[in-house]
C-alpha cells in the first residue's frame, strides 16, 4: 500500500544529505519499525511520506496515488487518511482535550465550518468513543495541558485515530514516556494494528521494544537504508552496521 | 594568562577614546548646553515661580465675597480733627498714622482682624468717586498687616475715604472650573485610547498573520495563478465595489418603510443560514459532482448576495432604531446616538468589506483555475497561457503603480504614467514566463510578508504626533482625528508585535494538525490562533496603556483630550491650571500602568 521509490532529500542552505535514495514498500497490516542513529534520517522519511517534508527527489505511492505529485486539494485527501503521531505530542496545550482530538477530522470537515469551530455531532461522539478506547474518556473536556505524559500521547493517538487512518506515522511515539508508559502506548498502537488493520511505521530508539512489537524493521544509517527485515535478525554484526562501531547493546 | 595588548591594538583605543571625545563635544556644541543660564538670579526666581504654581494644581476654590472696609481720612489736616470713627474690638478695622496728613506725604496704614493671609488693594477715593491705588495689602496670619502708602495729591476740606478690599472664602471649598474641564478632558482622553486601540487591533490582528514569517513564507504559487490574480484581484475589487452599490440600491426600496426593513432583516438570514446548509456540507468524503458543486457555487453567491443585502438592512435598521431612542431615553440618549453611529459605520464599511471579499474570491478562483491549467499538462498551450498572462499581468501592474504614481504627483502625461509602464511591465511578465519553467512557482507568501513588513515599519517611524496633523485637516481638529492617528500607528506597531508571537509559537500543533490533512485556513484556526490568544490579549492591553499615554499629549497637534487643554494653559501661563492637567494624566497612567499589569497576569 505505500511504496517509496529512489527517495532523496537535501536540506537546502546547508546541503545536507539527510535522505539518500531510499526505497521499499510496505504492504497493508504491517507493523514496521524505522530504526537508525539520532540524525539517520528517521523523521525525515516519516514526513516525506505525507510531504511535510518535501522530498528532493523520488516517488511515493500510497495506496497507488502519486504523494510526491498531488496538488493541494489531493494531497489533503491522501493526508486525512495517514494519521499522524508524535514523539512531543504536538498537542494545542490551550485548547481542551476534545477539540485536540476532533482536530484529526479537520481533512474531512468544510473548512468554512472551521472558522466558527463547528464539527459535525456525529464526529464529537466519535471523538469521545476514541478517548474510550484509548483509556482517558474522562479527560475530555480536560485543557490538554492538565494531562500527563502519557495522557496526552493517548490524546495524540485519539487524534490520528479520528482520521480513519489506513496507515499510522509515529515519529519516536515513546520516546518521551518512561518505560511503563511507553509499553502501554505502544500496546495501544499494536492494537489499532492488528484490530482495525491500519498499517504502521513507527520509528523507534529501543531494540527491546522493536522486537516486541514490530514485524518488520527498516534501519537507516545516514539517509540510507542499512538493514531491511524481520527483527530476529538483528545480530551483533548487523547491529553494528546500524548503529556504528563503537555502539553497545543495552536492555 | 592575558595577551598582552599590541601596539595597534593601543592606537586603535586611543582613537576611539579620542573620537567618542569629539562626539560629545559637537553633542554638547549642538545641544547649546549652557550652565550659565542655569545660574541666572532672574531665571532661578522664574523657575521658583512656575515650581510654585505647579505643586499647587488648581483643583478646589471657594466662592469668594469682597470684603471692603473703609477709614474716612482728612487730607490736609482740617483746623479740628473730627475723632476717628469708634471701632468694634473683633470687626476689621483701618488705622492711619498720623490721623491726617498733608497731601503727597507717606502715611503708615494698618489694619486689624482682617482675613488671614489675603491680599487686596488699598485705595484713596476723593468725593468724585475716582479710585485711586496706593498699595497693596498682605495680611499676616493673625489677619494683620501694615503699609506705607504715600497719599495722592487731591486735597479737599470734606473727608475722603481710603478703602480696603479684600476677598474671602465662603462656604466649602468645591471643585473649580479647571478641576471640571480636566475632569470632562481626561474621560474623553481615556476613551480616545480605547477607541483607537479597538480600530487599530481589529485591523492589527489579521494583518499580523500577513506579517509572520512562518505562516506567508511556504505559501508558493504557480505562475499562471499568479498572473491571473494580479489580472482578476482589482476586477474582484470593482466588482465587489459595484454589487454592494446595487446592494445599498436594492435595500433603499426595503428600508424605506420600518415593517418591511424589520421583516426582511428577519427573514433574510433564514434564507441565508438554510443556503450555507445546503451549499456548505459540513463533511464530505467523496469528491462531488460537477453539476452539484456548479449548483452549489449559485446558491452561494445568492447567499453573498443576501448576505450583502442583510448588513444594508441591519445597518438602516440600527440607524433608524438608534436615531428614534435618542430622545425617549433622555440621559442615555447617547446609546441611541452610538447605535445609529454604528449603523452608519457599517452602512460606510460595506462597500470597502464586499469589495475586498470580490477580491479575496476572485483571487481565490484565479489561484485554482491557475492550478488548474498548470495540472493541465500540455507544455506549449502552458507556455502559451503563461506568456499571455504574464504579459497581461505585467502590463496591468505596472500601469496601476503608474496610476498611483500619477494621482500622487499629479504628472498628468498618459504616455509617461500608463503607456510606458505598461510597455515595460508586458515586457518584463514576457520574460519573466520565458525565463521560468511552465509551472513554476513564485514566492507569493514571501512577497506579501515583505511589502506588509515595509509597510509597517515605515508606519511605526511615523509618530502619531506626525499622523495627526494628516488627520486633523482630514476629519477636523478634536478628538477624532486623534482616534485615527493613534489606531493607525497602533495598526503598524500591534500588527508587527503580534506577528513576532505568531512567529514564536511552537511548531509542532502546526504540523500535526497539517498532517491531518487541514488546509492552511483551518492550520491557522486550530493550531496558530489557540497559541497566541495570551499573548494577543497581553499586547492589545499593553497598547492600551501606550495609547491612552499618548493620547493625552496627541492634542498638542490637534487630536482633542487632555492634551489640548494642556498645552493651551501652558500657552497662557496658566500653571496651576496646567498642573491640574498634569496630575489628572499621572493618576491615569499610573492606574492604567497598573491595571494592564493586573489584567495581563490574569490571561497569561
Amino acid at each position: 500500500m505505500l511504496t517509496i521509490q529512489h527517495v532523496t532529500k537535501v536540506y537546502s542552505p546547508a546541503n545536507v544529505k539527510a535522505l539518500d535514495d531510499v526505497s521499499f514498500e510496505v504492504s497493508r497490516g504491517q507493523f514496521v519499525a524505522v530504526i537508525g542513529l539520532s540524525g539517520s534520517g528517521k523523521s525525515t522519511l516519516l514526513r516525506c511520506i505525507n510531504r511535510l517534508v518535501e522530498p528532493t527527489s523520488g516517488r511515493i505511492l500510497f495506496d497507488g496515488q502519486d504523494v510526491t505529485a498531488a496538488n493541494a486539494e489531493e494531497l489533503r485527501r491522501i493526508r486525512r487518511k495517514i494519521g499522524m503521531v508524535f514523539q512531543h505530542f504536538n498537542l494545542v496545550y490551550r485548547s481542551p482535550v476534545i477539540t485536540n482530538v476532533l482536530a484529526g477530522r479537520l481533512g474531512y470537515v468544510n473548512p468554512a465550518w472551521s472558522l466558527v469551530n463547528r464539527f459535525p455531532q456525529a464526529d464529537v461522539q466519535k471523538a469521545l468513543q476514541q478517548l474510550e478506547r484509548v483509556g482517558i474518556g474522562d479527560k475530555a473536556y480536560h485543557r490538554a495541558d492538565a494531562l500527563s505524559g502519557g495522557q496526552q500521547q493517548r490524546v495524540g493517538i485519539a487524534r490520528a485515530l479520528m482520521q480513519d487512518p489506513e496507515l499510522i506515522l509515529a515519529d519516536e511515539p515513546v520516546a518521551s514516556l518512561d518505560p511503563v508508559l511507553a509499553h502501554s502506548a505502544m500496546q495501544i498502537l499494536e492494537k489499532i494494528n492488528q484490530e482495525d488493520g491500519v498499517t504502521v511505521l513507527c520509528s523507534l530508539h529501543f531494540l527491546d521494544l522493536v522486537h516486541r512489537y514490530a514485524h518488520r524493521v527498516i534501519a537507516l544509517n545516514a539517509g540510507r537504508v542499512v538493514f531491511d527485515g524481520a527483527p530476529e535478525e538483528i545480530d551483533d554484526v548487523r547491529f553494528k552496521e546500524i548503529y556504528g562501531q563503537e555502539a553497545e547493546r543495552v536492555g | 594568562m592575558p595577551k598582552k595588548r599590541s601596539l595597534l591594538q593601543s592606537i586603535l583605543l586611543g582613537a576611539a577614546i579620542l573620537a567618542a571625545m569629539v562626539i560629545y563635544a559637537y553633542g554638547f556644541q549642538v545641544t547649546k548646553f549652557n550652565l550659565d543660564e542655569t545660574k541666572d538670579p532672574r531665571r532661578q526666581t522664574q523657575l521658583t515661580r512656575i515650581l510654585r504654581a505647579l505643586a499647587r494644581p488648581d483643583i478646589f476654590e471657594y466662592d469668594k465675597e469682597e470684603y471692603i472696609i473703609s477709614l474716612p481720612v482728612f487730607t490736609p489736616c482740617p483746623a479740628n480733627l473730627p475723632a476717628a470713627p469708634a471701632v468694634e474690638p473683633d470687626a476689621p478695622y483701618l488705622v492711619m498714622t498720623p490721623a491726617c496728613a498733608e497731601p503727597g506725604s507717606m502715611v503708615t496704614v494698618e489694619g486689624f482682624n482682617f482675613e488671614p493671609n489675603t491680599t487686596g488693594p488699598l485705595n484713596f477715593i476723593p468725593p468724585s468717586g475716582v479710585s485711586l491705588q496706593i498699595g497693596n495689602i498682605e495680611t499676616d496670619a493673625h489677619g494683620h498687616f501694615v503699609l506705607s502708602a504715600r497719599l495722592p495729591k487731591r486735597p479737599d476740606t470734606v473727608a475722603q475715604e481710603l478703602r480696603a478690599i479684600t476677598r474671602r472664602n465662603v462656604g466649602v471649598p468645591h471643585f473649580s472650573k479647571n478641576a471640571i474641564e480636566t475632569w470632562d478632558k481626561i474621560i474623553e482622553t481615556v476613551f480616545l485610547a480605547l477607541l483607537a486601540t479597538t480600530l487599530g487591533v481589529l485591523i492589527a490582528v489579521p494583518a499580523s498573520f500577513l506579517a509572520a514569517r512562518n505562516i506567508m513564507v511556504p505559501i508558493t504559487s504557480p505562475l499562471t495563478s499568479v498572473a491571473l490574480s494580479i489580472l482578476l484581484i482589482p476586477l474582484g475589487l470593482v466588482a465587489g465595489w459595484t454589487v454592494s452599490d446595487w446592494m445599498r440600491h436594492a435595500s433603499t426600496a426595503l428600508t424605506a418603510n420600518l415593517w418591511v426593513n424589520l421583516v426582511t432583516a428577519l427573514v433574510v438570514p433564514v434564507l441565508i443560514w438554510f443556503g450555507v446548509r445546503w451549499a456548505l456540507p459540513s463533511e464530505e468524503i467523496e469528491k462531488p459532482k460537477t453539476t452539484l458543486r456548479i449548483a452549489r457555487l449559485t446558491v452561494l453567491v445568492f447567499v453573498a448576495l443576501l448576505t450583502v443585502l442583510e448588513l444594508y438592512l441591519v445597518s438602516g435598521m440600527s440607524i433608524r432604531l438608534g436615531n428614534a431612542l435618542v430622545q425617549p431615553l433622555g440621559k442615555l440618549g447617547f446609546l441611541g446616538k452610538f447605535f445609529s453611529n454604528l449603523g452608519d459605520l457599517l452602512d460606510y464599511a460595506i462597500n470597502l468589506l464586499v469589495a475586498i471579499a470580490g477580491a479575496g474570491l476572485l483571487g481565490d478562483l484565479a489561484s485554482k483555475f491557475g492550478q488548474r491549467i498548470v495540472d493541465y499538462k500540455n507544455h506549449l498551450v502552458n507556455r502559451i497561457i503563461n506568456a499571455v498572462l504574464g504579459t497581461a499581468a505585467g502590463a496591468t501592474l505596472f500601469a496601476l503603480i503608474g496610476a498611483g504614481v500619477n494621482w500622487l504627483y499629479q504628472f498628468d502625461n498618459p504616455t509617461y504614467t500608463l503607456v510606458i509602464p505598461a510597455i515595460v511591465g508586458a515586457l518584463i511578465g514576457l520574460i519573466t514566463t520565458a525565463a521560468l519553467s511552465r509551472n513554476a512557482t513564485l514566492p507569493i507568501g514571501f512577497v506579501i510578508y515583505t511589502l506588509t513588513r515595509t509597510l509597517f515599519n515605515g508606519l511605526r517611524s511615523i509618530e502619531s504626533l506626525v499622523m495627526v496633523i494628516v488627520f486633523a485637516v482630514w476629519v477636523g481638529i478634536g478628538p477624532f482625528a486623534g482616534v485615527l492617528a493613534l489606531a493607525l500607528h497602533t495598526i503598524a506597531s500591534n500588527a508587527k508585535l503580534y506577528s513576532e508571537q505568531v512567529e514564536g509559537i511552537m511548531a509542532g500543533p502546526l504540523e500535526a494538525i497539517t498532517a491531518t490533512g487541514a488546509n492552511r485556513l483551518q492550520t491557522i484556526i486550530y493550531a496558530v490562533i489557540p497559541q497566541i490568544i495570551p499573548p494577543y490579549i497581553s499586547y492589545t492591553m499593553y497598547r492600551w496603556d501606550i495609547n491612552v499615554r499618548m493620547s493625552t499629549i496627541i492634542g498638542f497637534a490637534g487630536g482633542g483630550g487632555i492634551g489640548f487643554l494642556l498645552q493651551q494653559n501652558i500657552n497662557l501661563l496658566n500653571y496651576r491650571a496646567a498642573s491640574t492637567q498634569m496630575l489628572a494624566i499621572a493618576i491615569v497612567v499610573a492606574t492604567m500602568d497598573y491595571l494592564s499589569a493586573k489584567m495581563r497576569e490574569k490571561v497569561i
